[in-house]
C-alpha cells in the first residue's frame, strides 16, 4: 500500500494491519524469523522494504532465538525495534524475552496467537502468550484488525516511555484474526509518524562509544533482588502511561483505549470475560440475550500484563455470576490464567459474583454463538440456585 | 596504524582494564590485550555468558573501558548483528554522524561457539554483518568447572567425559570450527595462539580491517581447567602449536595459509604431559589411544599443509602469469 495521506477506510486482516502499522512506524531495525500464522506480517513489511516504502534495516535471522537476541542488541544500541512471531517461535524466544525486559529495553513484538507443540497445530489459542506471561513484558490483546493496528502504534509509545521502558507484545488470534479480513481505518502516515515521534532512547546506548556502559552485568545475591524490584517498577508505572496514551490516541483518532472494554455491563447480572477475537462473537450473543430479557454483558480485557485488577474488580463486583473464557487448559492450576487473575481480583470483596471458568478454542476449535449461550444460561442458573458447580468446564469439546 | 611491535601494542589505551577476576595464568586477558591493541577505531563488544563475562562484569564493577553487552550464552553473534544493523540504520537516518567509525566484535568461549552458539554464529556469518567474532577456546566449559565441549581435544578428561576405569576422557576429535566458519565464504578466518603474539596481532588487525564478517579462534590456556602450572601458560600454549594439536593458519578470501610451521613437530605426548587433564593418557592401557590421537593430529596437519601448498602454488601461478 502506498502513502496514506488521509484517513483510509479499507479491508485488512490483522497480519496486514500489523504490517501496515509497521510501515507507518518505519522502525529503525526489525529482526525477525517467519512462523505461521504471523509470517505475513513480515512478508508484508519486506515487500514495503523491497519497494522502497520504508528504509528500516531488516535483519532476517536464522531462528526466533536470534531474532529476539538481535532485537536486544539493536534496542541496546539505540534503535526503535519491532518483530513478530507466534507459538513455538515465542517459546524459543523465552530466554531472551526475559533478557529484554531485564535490560529494560523498549521493544514491540507482534503476536498471532497459536498453540505450542505438541501435537503440532498452527491454528489459534493462547498457549503461547499465556506461557510467557511472567517474562516481564506488557501484553496487549486485540479483538480485530482495527485494534491490532491501533495497539501496535500505541505500543511504541508505551514501551519507550522513560518511566516504563518495558517491552510490549501485541496479541491477536492466529487465523481468526491474522487471516480474516475486516473493515479497518488506516490513519494518515503523518499522524502515525507524529504520534510515535523520532526515537530518543532514555538510556546510554551501546553505540555511545564516548560514554561506555557495561550492559547485562551479572548480579550476585547482593544485588539481583533490588534490580528485579527496579524492573518491576516499570510495570507498576505502566498503567498511567497506557491510560494516557490510549486517551491521547482516542482524542486524535476517535478510537479511545483503556485497560478493558465494558460491553453492556452497566446493568448486567451475568458476564463473560474474554480476550481477543472471541469478544466479537460474545458481543453478538450478549445482544441476542438482552433481546430475550437476560441481563448479559461482556468484559473484554485488553491489557493482561500488567493486569488491571482494580478496574476488573470494580466492573464485575456488582454482578451475580461471571464466566472467564480461557484458550488454554489449567495445566494443574485451579483454572485458566484469566480465571485466576479475575477471581483473585474479586477476592477482597465481601459481596462478589460467582466465578467459573470455560476452556474454549484450543487449537483453533470454533466457538460459536450457541456455545456462548450455553455458558450464559449456566451463569443464569448459578444466579438463581447459588450453586456454582465445577469451576472449570469446556465449550465445544467432544467428551 | 603503527607497525606491529610490543611497544606500539603496549601504547594502545586498554579496552579491557586490569583488576578483573581472571585466574592466575588465564589466557583470556592476554588475548584481549593482544587482539584489541590492533583496533584503533572505537570498539563495542557483545560477550557471551562464560569466563570472560564473569571475570570482567560483576556488578557493581566492570573491567570494560568500551561499550559492553552481555545477553545470554548462545547469542553473542545475534546480539552484535542487531547492534551492527542499528549502526547502519542510524547512520542512514542521520542519527549517527556519517563519518563515525565503530568496530563490532562478538566474544565467546568454546562452549558458546563450538556448541550452543554455533547456529547464531553461522547465521551472522551468512548474513554478512561487519563484525569480528573471537572464540576464546579453552577447550571445555571452564566457567562451570570443566565440562566437555565440541572444542575439547581427544583424550582430555573433563567432568562430563572424565577419564575413569574404562574410559579415557573425550573419545572424539575436536571440531574444526575455524574451517566451518571459513566455509561460509567470509573474507577472513584464522586460528591464533597468544604465544605467537605477532601472528595473533597481525591476524586481529586483518580481521578488523576486512569489511564483512571475520572469525578468529584463539587458544586460551586455562591453568585451572587444564590442571597446569599457571606460570607455564605461554610455554604450554606454544607446545599446543608445536605439536600441531592447535595449528596456526588463516583462510583469507578462501585461500588457506599455514602461518606457522614448527621446525620440529613436537609429539603430542610431550605437550600432554604438562597437563593434569591428560594425565591418564600415560597409563599403559591408554598407549594405543594415545597413538591414535597422534595419528589423527598428523593426518589433519598433513591435510592443512596440502591446503597451504595449493595456495602457494596458485599464488606462484598467478605471479608467473603476470610476469
Amino acid at each position: 500500500m502506498p502513502t496514506v495521506t488521509e484517513k483510509l477506510k479499507t479491508t485488512k486482516d490483522s497480519n496486514a494491519a500489523m504490517g501496515e502499522a509497521m510501515r507507518q512506524i518505519n522502525p529503525d531495525v526489525i529482526c525477525a524469523y517467519p512462523i505461521t500464522p504471523s509470517t505475513p506480517i513480515m512478508e508484508t513489511f519486506a515487500m514495503y522494504l523491497a519497494d522502497g516504502e520504508v528504509d528500516t534495516e531488516l535483519v532476517a535471522v536464522e531462528s526466533e532465538h536470534s531474532a529476539m537476541s538481535a532485537c536486544v542488541g539493536a534496542a541496546a544500541a539505540g534503535a526503535r525495534v519491532m518483530n513478530a512471531t507466534a507459538a513455538n517461535g515465542l517459546a524459543l524466544m523465552f530466554e531472551i524475552l526475559c533478557v529484554a525486559s531485564g535490560l529494560r529495553l523498549p521493544l514491540v513484538l507482534g503476536i498471532a496467537n497459536r498453540p505450542i507443540s505438541s501435537p503440532l497445530n498452527i491454528h489459534g489459542d493462547h498457549y503461547d502468550t499465556y506461557g510467557v506471561r511472567e517474562a516481564g513484558w506488557i501484553q496487549l490483546y486485540s479483538e480485530n484488525a482495527q485494534e491490532t493496528y491501533d495497539n501496535m502504534i500505541q505500543a511504541v509509545r508505551i514501551s519507550e516511555h522513560p518511566d516504563v521502558r518495558t517491552p510490549v507484545m501485541v496479541c491477536m488470534d492466529g487465523f481468526q484474526s491474522s487471516h480474516c479480513a475486516e473493515n479497518i481505518v488506516i490513519e494518515p502516515d503523518k499522524f502515525v509518524t507524529d504520534f510515535v515521534g523520532t526515537y530518543k532512547p532514555s538510556y546510554t546506548t551501546f553505540l555511545d562509544v564516548d560514554n561506555p556502559t557495561t550492559m547485562g552485568a551479572y548480579d550476585l545475591p547482593n544485588y539481583l533482588f533490588e534490580h528485579k524490584r527496579e524492573q518491576h517498577q516499570g510495570l507498576l508505572e505502566a498503567p498511567a502511561v497506557i491510560e494516557a496514551v490510549g486517551k491521547e490516541y482516542g482524542e486524535k483518532t476517535g478510537r479511545p483505549y483503556g485497560f478493558v472494554e465494558e460491553y453492556r455491563l452497566e446493568d448486567a447480572e451475568f458476564a463473560v470475560v474474554a480476550m481477543n477475537a472471541t469478544c466479537g462473537t460474545a458481543k453478538d450473543v450478549v445482544d441476542e440475550l438482552r433481546e430475550e430479557g437476560i441481563k448479559a454483558g461482556l468484559l473484554k480485557v485488553r491489557v493482561y500484563r500488567p493486569f488491571p485488577y482494580e478496574i476488573v474488580a470494580q466492573a464485575l463486583k456488582p454482578l451475580k455470576a461471571v464466566a472467564c473464557l480461557d484458550r488454554m487448559l489449567p495445566n494443574g492450576a485451579m483454572g485458566g490464567p484469566l480465571f485466576n487473575e479475575v477471581r483473585s481480583a474479586l477476592y477482597d470483596f465481601a459481596v462478589k459474583p460467582s466465578v467459573v471458568n470455560y476452556i474454549y478454542g484450543i487449537g483453533g476449535r470454533d466457538l460459536q454463538p450457541k456455545h456462548l449461550r450455553r455458558a450464559f444460561l449456566r451463569l443464569k442458573d448459578i444466579g438463581t440456585s447459588g450453586e456454582t458447580g465445577p469451576y472449570v468446564d469446556y465449550l465445544n469439546l467432544r467428551e | 596504524m603503527a607497525a606491529i611491535t610490543l611497544k606500539s601494542a603496549a601504547a594502545m589505551p586498554l579496552k579491557m582494564a586490569p583488576g578483573h577476576k581472571a585466574c592466575p595464568g588465564c589466557g583470556l586477558p592476554i588475548i584481549c590485550k593482544q587482539a584489541f591493541s590492533q583496533v584503533e577505531d572505537p570498539l563495542v563488544v557483545s560477550v557471551a555468558t562464560g569466563c570472560l563475562e564473569i571475570i570482567s562484569s560483576g556488578y557493581p564493577v566492570t573491567a570494560w573501558n568500551i561499550p559492553f553487552i552481555h545477553s545470554a550464552f548462545e547469542n553473542a553473534a545475534a546480539t552484535i548483528s542487531g547492534a551492527e544493523a542499528t549502526y547502519i540504520s542510524l547512520k542512514r537516518r542521520g542519527r549517527i554522524p556519517a563519518d563515525k567509525k565503530i568496530k563490532f566484535a562478538a566474544l565467546a568461549g568454546d562452549g558458546g561457539t563450538y556448541d550452543i552458539g554455533l547456529q547464531a554464529l553461522s547465521g551472522a556469518l551468512e548474513r554478512g554483518h561487519n563484525f569480528v567474532y573471537i572464540c576464546f577456546d579453552n577447550e571445555a566449559y571452564m566457567n562451570t568447572g570443566g565440562q566437555r565441549s565440541g572444542g575439547t581435544p581427544m583424550g582430555s578428561s573433563t567432568t562430563t567425559a572424565p577419564a575413569g576405569k574404562v574410559k579415557a576422557g573425550k573419545l572424539q576429535f575436536k571440531k574444526d570450527l575455524t574451517m566451518i566458519c571459513a566455509m561460509h565464504h567470509i573474507p577472513y578466518a584464522a586460528q591464533v595462539a597468544p604465544s605467537r603474539w605477532r601472528d595473533l596481532m597481525k591476524k586481529a588487525r586483518k580481521a578488523f580491517d576486512y569489511e564483512g564478517p571475520a572469525f578468529i579462534n584463539a587458544l586460551s590456556v586455562c591453568p585451572t581447567g587444564w590442571k597446569s602450572d599457571a606460570s607455564m601458560g605461554m610455554e604450554i600454549t606454544q607446545m599446543a602449536v608445536d605439536s600441531c594439536m592447535f595449528p596456526l593458519f588463516e583462510v583469507e578470501n578462501g585461500l588457506v595459509r599455514v602461518t606457522y610451521k614448527p621446525k620440529e613437530k613436537l609429539p603430542v605426548a610431550e605437550y600432554m604431559k604438562h597437563m593434569g587433564r591428560f594425565r591418564h593418557m600415560f597409563k599403559p592401557e591408554n598407549a594405543e589411544f594415545l597413538g591414535r590421537i597422534q595419528e589423527a593430529v598428523d593426518e589433519r596437519w598433513e591435510w592443512l599443509l596440502l591446503q597451504d601448498r595449493f595456495t602457494r602454488e596458485l599464488e606462484a601461478e598467478k605471479k608467473a602469469e603476470k610476469e
